[in-house]
């Protein structure tokens, strides 16, 4: 049976000019359709083909930064389907949540999963700057990629942040309020923060006011944090994402040590200039370089 | 009498309610995190060291290491592993504990306490010591500004791209210690502050009517200074003190070592020591709360401090 599906598989499918038009490389059964498997792929491509070995190791990455991604993936997903059946306005949202939990197949656990997804999301980023802080992977070359990380850590936070007002609960209610209270005591920009009177801020004018879409959390506070929280912020991070991704490569790939042959090299250089000799600088070890 | 009040009012019950309740959970997860990977990572550190010590390369390093292998098998492999066990356990997760619902908003019915989400709870918590406009904007500003200033301000050459702990004593503590704080601070936040945002101990009943006395003074009430003195000679102590906080300590700290004030230059040196102060200015406020009751230590007609 295995044989002659096999057989059929071979003779039949692989050939065929639907399969040759999606693969574009022989199965990946060897090295260099694996290799090919990898480069040709829109999303394996994001990887190189080959890594230093330490690099596939949990112990060093702690896979932090693809769980993140991971979650995003299935924020997206999940958040799209819970799209279908919300109405981000102020009569209707509450009810909304109580149908999924209560009527729509799987609701609850496509709303659980959601949820608890965005945690694990804001733990995810968290660890992945923990690792990345203590393996030193900030440095030279990837200032920048660090940089761009940690505006992608703020918008998660306020991804999980505008998405918790969305269930219009009691919990959501004041947890934004007790949240965008912040923003009244903006110095200059809130109607409550130091020196806000010379700019003539009210609370009907102020920066919470902008966020708010009125003096207290209503339902125009709804629509904004359901647009923020769905279109906008995505849109912004899906960007921030794109730039992120293609900068470790573009950075030299994952971080780690140098090779052992240049760190000796450097090793003999140091010597020699602590020795006060002048070091030559040879053909060879300026390829290195 | 007294003896049924102090069992109603200790009991574990209600702290493991708190602990409990769904939208906490993640904070025990985070615990837990915490715990295993800090192991994970000074464990490797402390070996690498060793290994360094030894004249050997660092476990990265390591020819055998450094060798290349195949994206496929080698790391997909255990990228599909790692995405499917994540998946399992989301799935698990949702399926046997619920996302909390409550009632319907309402404008009119305040909930006390009102929290923020758990990982804000870290700065609800400073508002504690500090006004809104510093603990709610200030502050998280400098967070990010320094977060992304880090890189920039860290000149050390050595310690990139491995785990050590010899190498980069100086920021690795640093980190910690802001890590540490913001983490403390949201266990705080969720599980010893009750109504009123007032303080309770595991175990302590989370009394509405709990009576706190308002015993907060400002620094010039602490020097008996007339209140009524005009605001910049009163404050002039207060005054005298953060500036020579943001002053002389930079000052005295680049005399006592050359070699940190020279390896950095004048503008990463100022960026790091103003950062390293602003960070050390929270537990300082939090001392000075619990030692001398302090409320704010400088007060203006515009804003307090």
């Amino acid at each position: 049976m295995g044989n002659k599906l096999q057989d059929f598989l071979e003779t039949q499918v692989y050939p065929s000019q639907i399969w040759q038009s999606v693969f574009r490389h022989g199965r990946p059964v060897n090295d260099r359709n694996r290799s090919l498997a990898v480069l040709s792929n829109v999303f394996l491509h994001l990887h190189p083909i080959r890594l230093p070995r330490y690099a596939t190791k949990y112990t060093y990455t702690w896979g932090m930064g693809g769980i993140s991604f991971l979650l995003f993936l299935v924020e997206t997903v999940t958040g799209i389907l819970l799209m279908f059946y919300y109405h981000p306005t102020d009569t209707l949202a509450y009810a909304d949540i109580k149908s999924l939990e209560f009527d729509v197949p799987f609701g609850m656990l496509l709303r659980n999963m959601h949820r608890w997804g965005a945690h694990m999301m804001v733990l995810a980023v968290w660890f992945h700057m923990y690792r990345v802080f203590l393996t030193g992977s900030y440095k030279k070359p990837r200032e920048f990629n660090w940089g761009v990380g940690v505006i992608l850590l703020t918008i998660t936070l306020f991804m999980s942040f505008t998405g918790y007002l969305l269930p219009w609960d009691q919990l959501a209610m004041w947890a934004i309020t007790v949240g965008t209270n912040m923003a009244r005591a903006t110095p200059f920009l809130g109607h409550e923060g130091p020196f806000a009177e010379y700019l003539g801020m009210k609370n009907n004018n102020d920066v919470r006011f902008a966020l708010l879409g009125g003096t207290v959390v209503g339902g125009p506070t709804l629509i904004r944090f359901y647009v923020l929280h769905c279109i906008a912020v995505p849109f912004v991070m899906s960007f921030l994402l794109s730039v992120h991704f293609w900068r470790i490569r573009k950075d030299g790939g994952i971080s780690g040590p140098q090779s052992a042959r240049l760190a000796n090299l450097n090793k003999v250089t140091q010597v020699k200039a602590a020795q006060g000799k002048k070091v030559e600088a040879t053909t060879e070890n300026k390829a290195e370089k | 009498m007294e003896e049924t009040t102090a069992v109603t009012m200790y009991s574990l019950e209600n702290f493991i309610e708190i602990l409990t309740l769904p939208d906490n959970i993640p904070i025990v997860i985070l615990i837990t995190m915490l715990v295993t990977y800090t192991g994970i990572a000074f464990y490797k550190a402390f070996d690498n060291d060793k290994r360094i010590a030894a004249g050997r390369p660092v476990w990265e390093g390591e020819p055998h290491n450094q060798e290349k292998v195949h994206t496929w098998p080698h790391l997909l492999n255990i990228e599909f592993i790692v995405a499917i066990l994540v998946m399992a356990g989301l799935t698990l997760w949702s399926t046997f504990l619920n996302a909390p619902l409550e009632e319907p908003a309402n404008n009119s019915v305040t909930p006390n306490p009102s929290k923020a989400p758990w990982y804000f709870l870290g700065l609800q918590e400073m508002l504690v010591y500090f006004d809104p406009w510093i603990a709610g904007v200030i502050l998280p500003s400098i967070i990010i500004g320094g977060l992304v200033a880090i890189p920039y301000i860290d000149t050390n050459p050595k310690g990139n791209g491995y785990y050590t702990w010899k190498d980069r004593k100086f920021a690795i503590s640093v980190f910690m210690f802001g890590w540490l704080l913001w983490i403390v601070l949201i266990i705080e936040g969720t599980f010893l502050r009750g109504p009123g945002w007032n303080f309770f101990m595991p175990g302590e009943y989370w009394d509405a009517h709990k009576v706190v006395p308002l015993v907060n003074v400002n620094f010039y009430e602490l020097l008996n200074i007339d209140p009524t003195t005009p605001w910049l000679i009163r404050e002039l102590p207060a005054l005298a003190l953060t500036g020579a906080y943001f002053s002389i300590i930079p000052f005295v700290v680049a005399k006592l070592n050359k070699k940190f004030y020279e390896d950095l230059g004048l503008i990463r040196y100022s960026v790091t020591i103003m950062l390293l102060l602003l960070l050390a200015s929270l537990p300082i406020k939090m001392v000075l709360r619990l030692t001398l009751n302090l409320k704010y230590l400088i007060v203006t007609p515009w804003f307090n401090i």
